[in-house]
């Protein structure tokens, strides 16, 4: 493992990244972003075998879907910063011509995109299927997945995750932002999705949770977990309890920030408690 | 007639002879059915080759992400159902995760149109061609009988990129060459003629021939084009056929909205100009019968065509 303090520079910077990403061009998500810093960081800098020299075959490495597109700019700013493209091409999210949609796009040929999303509900079938042709192909990688607990909302998903274990898919962790935060509040006001833990162990999926899913040593600890539970016959489901908004304290505690951008006095403030650690890209 | 019908076979059974020669020929080729697998001829795949057959159950919107998904690998992804769940059910999954995100995914779409027959509107789409033409990088096809069906089938697999493939369920004339070469986007000109031009796809292509027949009884020539390919839409063709012609008439199962007609009509518009008639459905849906039944309830037949013909030529 990279020394702890390694990785957690690296989340600092990521959460500058994140709000600098967004007060720029005064839109996208920072708050799901936020909340999401240590499993992105922990994926691709700890757990994941991938190439940087992009393929969208990806044949003999792990692959990573993220379900819930709109918090494109954490993934941004990992795959930028782990190596897929320049860190300067941060500074175009969002903007016209940029390879950095709003939300993240194969269209554009971003290297580290396989599928776009965005229109919530769709990642866990596509990466099913990838986990199937990698079944196909014989190669023994894990397919990993994120999505939003709110968009557990979406019907697909219990028709993937119904499928995913009466086909017994065990090559593939499903990771589930379990924030209880969605655009319109938490989401036991919006829809309460009840037991998640139970809902998935009755669709005979392999279920763990990560307690501090913004403490990037569980982080790690829970994805080795699930990694050593792939094989043996189902899927495997994380239910990873983060804190929309983690790392910004007037961030937290609150859905307000899922999709609005920090202005030119909240961005000073919330880098000020996120000292620059690997350098800010040039604005 | 040049053409024969050499007996009349669905064109789903053609699509299903087709992929069975793909499971042999291709080793990348996959399938997925929600539930369909007998009504969309895919049994024979299915038997031959169990490990790269998936079964989805009623589960149209997993399907299309599950084939999406495939093709990261290197996999050919033939996804089958009834064309009103192959498309209207499923627009956003097929449009965010195979369109935008450029999967090559095959949406093989049976009992497409009016001619499902008996189970009625609910299961009769006639606004798939649209859905799915408007679609930015999709290519549609709509082929003409089961030998036509069965060429489709063949040559989108070597295809790179996401194709709809329409076809249907009641028996129809099986008129085209045996093992003939399909070419993506290339329309076929059936019959010389002078006096008007017919452009039809899907069923209508043999009720356009049988049209043209009726005219040349009425002294007047008619040329008849097979459009298999709605998107890319033969452009070159159309304009050289009209231009000879003066006037179109397009013949299609499907709604007046969206589907071919307006291709033709747009193209021309573009172009040249020139009176066009619509053998299309007018903005209805469908509802039990016959496939007989309901097309001549609905206008879509040689009867049609003729009467649309004639009315096309006094508007020159």
């Amino acid at each position: 493992m990279p020394e702890l303090t390694k990785l957690k520079d690296f989340a600092t910077q990521v959460r500058r990244d994140i709000l600098r990403q967004t007060h720029h061009v005064n839109s996208g998500h920072p708050g799901g972003s936020l909340g999401c810093t240590e499993f992105f960081v922990a994926l691709y800098q700890e757990i994941m075998d991938y190439h940087t020299d992009f393929s969208m075959d990806g044949k003999n490495e792990d692959l990573f879907f993220l379900s819930n597109g709109h918090i494109s700019p954490v993934f941004y700013s990992v795959l930028a910063r782990s190596g897929f493209f320049p860190v300067e091409e941060l500074a175009t999210f969002r903007k016209i011509n940029s390879r950095l949609q709003g939300h993240p796009t194969t269209h554009e040929g971003l290297p580290g995109i396989r599928v776009a999303s965005g229109s919530l509900g769709q990642g866990l079938s596509v990466a099913l299927g990838a986990a199937q042709t990698k079944k196909l192909n014989g190669d023994q990688h894990l397919v990993y997945t994120l999505h939003g607990d709110g968009e557990l909302e979406e019907g697909q998903n219990w028709e993937a995750i119904l499928y995913a274990a009466g086909n017994n898919i065990d090559n593939i962790i499903a990771t589930i932002d379990y924030n209880k935060k969605q655009i319109d509040g938490s989401t036991d006001d919006v829809l309460p999705l009840g037991n998640l833990r139970k809902k998935f162990e009755a669709f005979d999926w392999e279920v763990l949770e990560i307690e501090d899913g913004n403490n990037i040593e569980q982080v790690i600890d829970g994805l080795k977990e699930a990694k050593a539970r792939t094989g043996k016959g189902k899927p495997i489901c994380i239910l990873m309890h983060t804190e929309m908004g983690n790392g910004v304290d007037f961030m937290m505690g609150t859905h307000e920030w899922h999709g609005k951008a920090p202005n030119d006095e909240q961005l000073e403030k919330a880098l000020a408690q996120n000292p620059e650690t690997l350098g800010d890209y040039p604005l | 007639m040049k053409y024969t019908n050499s007996g009349n076979i669905d064109t789903r059974s053609g699509f299903g002879a087709g992929l069975t020669q793909l499971g042999k020929t291709h080793k990348d080729v996959v399938a997925l059915c929600a539930d369909l697998t007998g009504s969309l001829k895919m049994t024979d795949f299915k038997n031959n080759h169990p490990e790269r057959f998936f079964q989805v159950g009623i589960a149209e919107a997993n399907m299309i992400g599950l084939a999406a998904g495939m093709t990261i690998g290197g996999k050919i992804p033939f996804a089958g159902t009834f064309a009103n769940f192959a498309t209207g059910r499923v627009y956003d999954q097929i449009r965010q995760s195979v369109a935008y995100s450029g999967k090559n995914v095959k949406i093989c779409a049976s009992h497409a149109g009016i001619t499902l027959g008996e189970d009625g509107a609910t299961h009769q789409i006639l606004e798939d061609i649209g859905l799915m033409k408007m679609l930015p990088g999709m290519t549609v096809i709509n082929p003409c009988d089961y030998n036509q069906t069965k060429a489709a089938t063949l040559a989108i697999a070597d295809y790179q990129g996401p194709v709809y493939l329409r076809f249907g369920r009641p028996k129809v004339p099986n008129f085209t060459p045996e093992n003939q070469v399909f070419e993506i986007g290339k329309a076929l000109q059936l019959t010389q003629g002078k006096e008007v031009t017919i452009i039809a796809t899907g069923h209508l292509v043999w009720e356009a021939l049988l049209a043209a027949e009726e005219l040349e009884k009425k002294g007047l020539s008619a040329e008849v084009i097979n459009i298999h390919t709605i998107k890319p839409i033969d452009k070159e063709a159309i304009i050289a056929s009209v231009k000879k012609t003066g006037c179109v008439v397009t013949a299609e199962e499907h709604n007046y909205l969206g589907g071919l007609g307006e291709s033709v009509a747009r193209t021309l518009a573009e172009n040249y100009p020139a009176p066009q008639e619509f053998v299309a459905t007018q903005d209805t849906f469908g509802e039990s019968g016959t496939p007989a039944e309901l097309m001549e309830k609905y206008g879509l037949n040689a009867r049609s065509i003729v009467t649309k013909a004639e009315k096309a030529i006094k508007r020159k």
